[in-house]
């Protein structure tokens, strides 16, 4: 178990530069996970610190010593791949204890450390098994046991829960927080979804085009969006964003699209008439008499909640209700979003604007 | 009427029934889809094959019907010493060539996986060898062998290495040695563009994760590739094996055989026999002759390859 830094690493391939100078200080035992959209380099960022990139600037120590031209294998540190990459002619046996074979461990030694991953990992009876005989999840906990084996300073997995199906997905998903809870080895961990990402961390990075929109734990993330893009990217259904100005009229209220009047608890200062955009969570919607007038689009229940798409001032925006309303498409309702939970962000640079 | 159509429809219906299932039967329709490809491979593989066989136990000689002589060709072959040559010729030719392929092959192929410059164009490069035609590139070579005109005797002279040029393919080792060459030359780009293809179905995440596991590019390539290309190797060179030791052209165009019997094969002698000789049925027997050796070489491949239990996908044990 080791912290991880990483300083304002920069990475180009040729002229075009990918990673514009990206600080990440990760500590022992953490469960980081590195979230965005495809292209914003995440995955290329676990590379470099796997050293299977070169680092172009800037540097990445694993506990004290600085790896930017340390040999992979030097570096102490375990990577579950997307597409597992297990060899294919080894049994799940051989296939996790490689690693020990190539550092001449004793044949007792290896059977026994691949004995206790198997048995982690309720492997044990697949252990003569080739990859092919094996299905998605056997496959995925076979390439954690390859990591496990190893008992590295620090666990990177890439995408890897993206070749399951949506079931194995969830499951997995716990499978690997309740294995982090085990062994407290430091994780980093790349993926596009963000409930992956909302659900395991300790801490996420949420990347954009080459640099870190904001990190922070789960909630904090989800309650104070640093800006406009993190704001739409952590949570589901999306936050509703509606484009309009601030105004400051002894009390603060936000126009939104076609004049709809939409509450806020304060402004700050300065602010009056500024273009902003008006961020709102769908469960922080509530049908009050005072709200906004909209039309209910449609209605789709998942049972334990029901999301409504209504237009507002003109805009589609999604609201989330634990209760059950009895809507009906072309319904008027009156919807108010919680003044204390809504978000401003600055029209122009996306940036927070209130507290 | 109603009445009347119903029992007249029945009938009809299972008489139609007969054809229509006929029709309809996948096996019978296969049948027919497979006809031309059978009748290709009776006339033209089967029949010649049979025919070549048959011809092994007669007497029969250009413009003269045979009779059937049993054993008779093959007594002889036993007692004659010029055949017992070509059979080691063969096998020694088939062998060394096989094996600078393989090593060649395997090495270009390697060569050419890695990320460099031009890789397309010396890719197309390496396969030029194989797309000239054999006869031509065996003049090439009866060139750069020939007793006086050769080009290497005339470079080591210039560099004042020897005085006199070699007689290449005058001296029973020399001409066993460019055959052999010609042969490599001729064999490596069909090698080396099978592994790449190979090489290129193997998946760069196993050698990052091989990386990651501490393993060196020496071990990379004994533990991953080699161990994935075994498939792909049992087969090029079982072609590989076949092709050597039926080879015809390079030879005939080359040494038809010469010095001495020295680089006769078995198929150059068998041609010899046969169509120059005129003796159809003992160069039939010559040819058959090298039946059993081609079989061994399949069922070598065959058996290499059923051991692969990785590979198969469906098996539980």
């Amino acid at each position: 178990m080791s912290s991880v830094q990483i300083r304002d690493v920069r990475k180009s391939f040729g002229n075009f530069e990918v990673l514009h100078g990206v600080t990440i200080p990760i500590e022992d035992g953490q469960f980081v996970v590195l979230v965005g959209p495809s292209g914003c380099g995440k995955s290329t960022l676990l590379r470099m610190l796997a050293g299977l990139e070169n680092i172009t600037s800037g540097t990445i120590s694993i506990g004290d010593r600085v790896v930017n031209n340390v040999q992979p294998k030097e570096r102490d540190i375990a990577m579950v791949f997307q597409n597992y990459a297990l060899y294919p002619h080894m049994t799940v046996a051989d296939n996790m204890g490689f690693s020990l074979k190539l550092r001449n461990a004793s044949s007792d030694e290896i059977n026994k450390r691949v004995k206790r991953a198997a048995e982690i990992l309720a492997l044990s009876p697949l252990l003569d098994r080739y990859p092919r005989q094996l299905s998605g999840g056997q496959r995925q906990r076979v390439a954690m046991g390859r990591a496990i084996v190893r008992d590295p300073q620090v666990f990177l997995f890439d995408e890897p829960l993206s070749n399951l199906d949506a079931k194995l997905r969830v499951a997995m998903r716990t499978e690997i927080k309740e294995l982090h809870q085990r062994l407290k080895t430091t994780t980093v961990y790349v993926t596009h979804d963000q409930i992956e990402a909302m659900t395991m961390a300790d801490k996420i990075v949420v990347m954009h085009d080459g640099i870190v929109e904001q990190m922070g734990t789960p909630l904090e993330l989800y309650d104070k969006p640093d800006n406009q893009f993190v704001a739409g990217f952590i949570g589901s259904p999306a936050m509703n964003f509606l484009k309009g100005h601030v105004r400051v009229n002894g009390v603060a209220t936000f126009e939104g699209p076609n004049g709809v009047k939409l509450p806020l608890k304060t402004a700050p200062a300065g602010s009056d008439g500024r273009p902003a955009v008006y961020g709102v969570r769908p469960e922080h919607f509530t049908i009050a008499d005072d709200g906004a007038e909209a039309e209910i689009i449609v209605v789709e229940p998942t049972g334990s909640e029901t999301q409504v798409f209504a237009k507002l001032g003109g805009e589609q925006v999604v609201a989330v209700f634990r209760e059950r309303h009895q809507f009906n498409p072309g319904d008027k309702v009156r919807l108010k979003p919680e003044p204390s939970l809504v978000h401003l962000f600055d029209d122009a640079t996306g940036k927070r604007m209130n507290a | 009427m109603a009445d009347v159509a119903i029992p007249r429809a029945k009938p009809q219906m299972t008489e139609a029934g007969a054809w229509a299932q006929l029709k309809h039967n996948r096996n019978w329709l296969g049948f027919w889809f497979m006809v031309p490809a059978m009748v290709f491979l009776i006339f033209f593989l089967a029949y010649p094959l049979g025919l070549g066989i048959w011809l092994s136990f007669t007497d029969t000689r250009i413009g003269r019907v045979g009779h059937f002589i049993a054993f008779e060709n093959y007594e002889w072959l036993w007692d004659d010493s010029i055949f017992w040559l070509s059979v080691f010729n063969t096998l020694l030719y088939t062998f060394v060539a096989s094996a600078f392929k393989f090593g060649i092959g395997l090495y270009l192929a390697l060569l050419l996986n890695e990320h460099m410059p031009f890789k397309a164009m010396l890719r197309a490069m390496v396969l030029i060898p194989f797309i000239v035609p054999t006869v031509l590139s065996a003049l090439a070579f009866w060139w750069i062998f020939d007793s006086q005109f050769s080009i290497i005797s005339w470079s080591l002279k210039q560099l004042g290495l020897i005085n006199q040029n070699i007689n290449f393919l005058g001296d029973t080792t020399w001409a066993r040695i460019c055959v052999i060459f010609a042969n490599i030359w001729r064999g490596v780009p069909f090698v080396a563009i099978t592994l790449l293809a190979g090489l290129q179905t193997v998946s760069p995440s196993l050698y990052e994760a091989a990386t990651l596991d501490g393993a060196t590019r020496w071990q990379n390539f004994r533990y991953i590739t080699y161990p994935l290309l075994t498939p792909i190797i049992a087969v090029v060179m079982t072609f590989s094996v076949l092709f050597t030791f039926t080879d015809f052209q390079l030879i005939w165009a080359m040494t038809r055989g010469g010095p001495v019997n020295a680089t006769h094969l078995m198929a150059t002698l068998s041609y010899q026999r046969a169509i120059i000789a005129g003796q159809l049925g003992e160069g039939a027997a010559i040819s058959s002759a090298m039946i059993p050796f081609l079989l061994a070489a399949i069922m070598v491949s065959w058996f290499g390859l059923q051991r692969r239990k990785w590979q198969q996908g469906e098996s539980n044990d």
